[in-house]
């Protein structure tokens, strides 16, 4: 690839941004459409300035709750992904319910969870956890389960025990399904925290969207959507390099 | 008494029928044997038996004087893929027995300068030097296969199993395979199973050649090689080899179309 081609790729998605931001100021200025109901990218930016500093509080709510529901996500997901993964047993026995259990709408556990912990914090990153366990366990858990068999065999007729297996050959050989299962995990996890704020908290860009919806304040709202995809983005892409950083052997193809 | 012996062996995996049947030989230590056949006639059967993997259904295998019944600890074992592990340098892969075979896993930490030593040396036996800070996709297929032969080495096994594992390489490579293994052979005198579906390298290779039927496999032809060691690569063409290839050829186009 050429320098220029590199150049090109590294700019496409500001450029696609920037686009996004022109089609959506033009539309709604082109229709004249009230801000009440669609305010446009201009009405957000200023809201955003506006109200940067109360922006800023809620939004460091929303990040924190998310890290901690996500930290627990990590921990939960991969203890319980190296269990499942490591025993075909276990694979069989927990995979359905596992599966039905993330097919239920993160939601539907905010009023349990309010009822047990009150509302606020403890239920945002309880959903945030809830929400983005699943595809760490999934992906820790295929990693294992699909090791090779002649190289078990290899080392099975070392004398190596299960555990020698996993530790040597299944854990390493998962670390990019679980770096990958990262990537989704916090998104969904920022998914998670806001479901919650929205529901049943006095703080976090949820709540602050919702009680500026409820005032029509859209370009307020909007601009909360704004906060939280950006923040969204920026851990998608710390995680994607730190994926890259350890990984690096997995994605040789990719160079 | 011998290293390994296979006395009135049957293996079925389920209700489908023997594997392989009937099955019984004795294999010296330090002895080369090749076992030939039709695919799925039950080589890889075979090996999984012999080295513990699986326990027949029938019969008593031995090795080393007792009846095995579990995998063996003693053996390495290479297969057709060369599976290396992506993560890890080729030196880092030859090394992974000794992280975990006794009573070289409780020394790795103290004595790793010497192990290193020991696997450079094997990897400049078979060419690789050199390659060893190399990781095993940056390898030609061929290279793959000399290291995977290194890791199946390094803990200086007394049996070693190789399933198939030139067949993937191509002809020239195979070849030059068939010299690196002579040659380790030769120096170190493990005893040796391959299988393999390839006439002239049992030939070429071996002392002893079984000649299996198809499923369920049996032992349908013994045959000493009596070829001089060490042999040279130019031999296989001489009309002696050629003449011997052929008949065990025969045998087994018989096998095919019976």
């Amino acid at each position: 690839m050429t320098r220029n081609e590199k150049l090109r790729e590294r700019l496409a998605p500001w450029i696609a941004v920037a686009a996004l931001v022109v089609v959506w100021e033009v539309t709604v200025r082109a229709l004249d459409v009230p801000e009440f109901i669609f305010p446009s990218a201009s009405a957000t930016a200023q809201a955003l300035v506006a109200f940067a500093g109360p922006i800023g509080v809620h939004s460091w709510q929303t990040f924190w709750t998310t890290l901690a529901g996500f930290g627990l996500g990590v921990v939960v997901g991969l203890a319980l992904g190296f269990l499942i993964g490591s025993s075909r047993f276990l694979y069989h026995a927990c995979y359905p319910l596992l599966v039905g259990f993330n097919a239920i709408p993160k939601v539907a556990f905010v009023p349990i969870l309010v009822v047990w912990f009150g509302i606020g914090s403890i239920p945002a990153i309880l959903t945030a956890f809830l929400i983005c366990f699943f595809p760490i366990v999934v992906n820790v858990a295929t990693g294992l389960a699909t090791l090779e068999p002649e190289l078990e065999d290899v080392l099975r007729v070392l004398g190596a025990r299960r555990m020698d297996v996993l530790l040597k050959v299944g854990l390493p050989r998962s670390l990019p399904y679980f770096f990958a299962s990262l990537k989704v995990a916090i998104t969904l996890a920022f998914v998670g925290t806001v479901v919650s704020e929205t529901v049943a908290s006095n703080q976090g860009i949820g709540y602050l969207m919702m009680s500026a919806g409820s005032q029509m304040r859209m370009a307020l709202v909007f601009a909360g959507l704004i906060v939280i995809s950006a923040m969204a983005m920026v851990m998608y892409e710390l995680f994607a390099a730190l994926e890259k950083r350890m990984t690096g052997w997995a994605h040789r193809g990719q160079r | 008494m011998s290293f390994v012996s296979f006395d009135r062996v049957s293996l079925a995996y389920d209700d489908s029928g023997n594997a392989i049947e009937d099955i019984s030989l004795t294999i010296e230590e330090g002895e080369f044997v090749a076992f030939v056949g039709p695919s799925g006639c039950g080589k890889s059967t075979f090996m999984k038996l012999c080295t513990g993997l699986h326990a027949p259904t029938g019969g008593t295998v031995r090795v080393d004087g007792e009846a095995v019944s579990g995998p063996l600890k003693i053996a390495g074992m290479a297969f057709q893929n060369a599976n290396l592990l992506p993560w890890r340098t080729t030196l880092d892969n030859v090394l992974l027995p000794l992280e975990i075979v006794k009573p070289y896993r409780s020394q790795f930490r103290k004595r790793r300068a010497e192990f290193v030593g020991w696997a450079r040396e094997l990897l400049r036996t078979v060419g690789l030097a050199g390659y060893e800070d190399q990781y095993p996709w940056q390898l030609s297929g061929g290279m793959q296969q000399r290291a995977s032969i290194c890791r199946a080495l390094i803990h200086r096994p007394r049996l070693l199993m190789l399933d198939e594992p030139f067949a993937a390489l191509d002809a020239f490579t195979r070849e030059e395979l068939w010299c690196v293994l002579r040659d380790l052979w030769e120096a170190q005198r493990f005893t040796v199973v391959l299988v393999t579906h390839d006439l002239r390298e049992a030939a070429f290779l071996a002392d002893t050649v079984y000649v299996m039927s198809r499923r369920p496999g049996r032992l349908i032809e013994r045959r000493q090689i009596e070829l001089a060691r060490p042999r040279e690569l130019a031999s296989t063409y001489e009309p002696a080899f050629t003449a011997l290839v052929q008949e065990l050829r025969t045998q087994i186009g018989e096998i095919r179309s019976a």
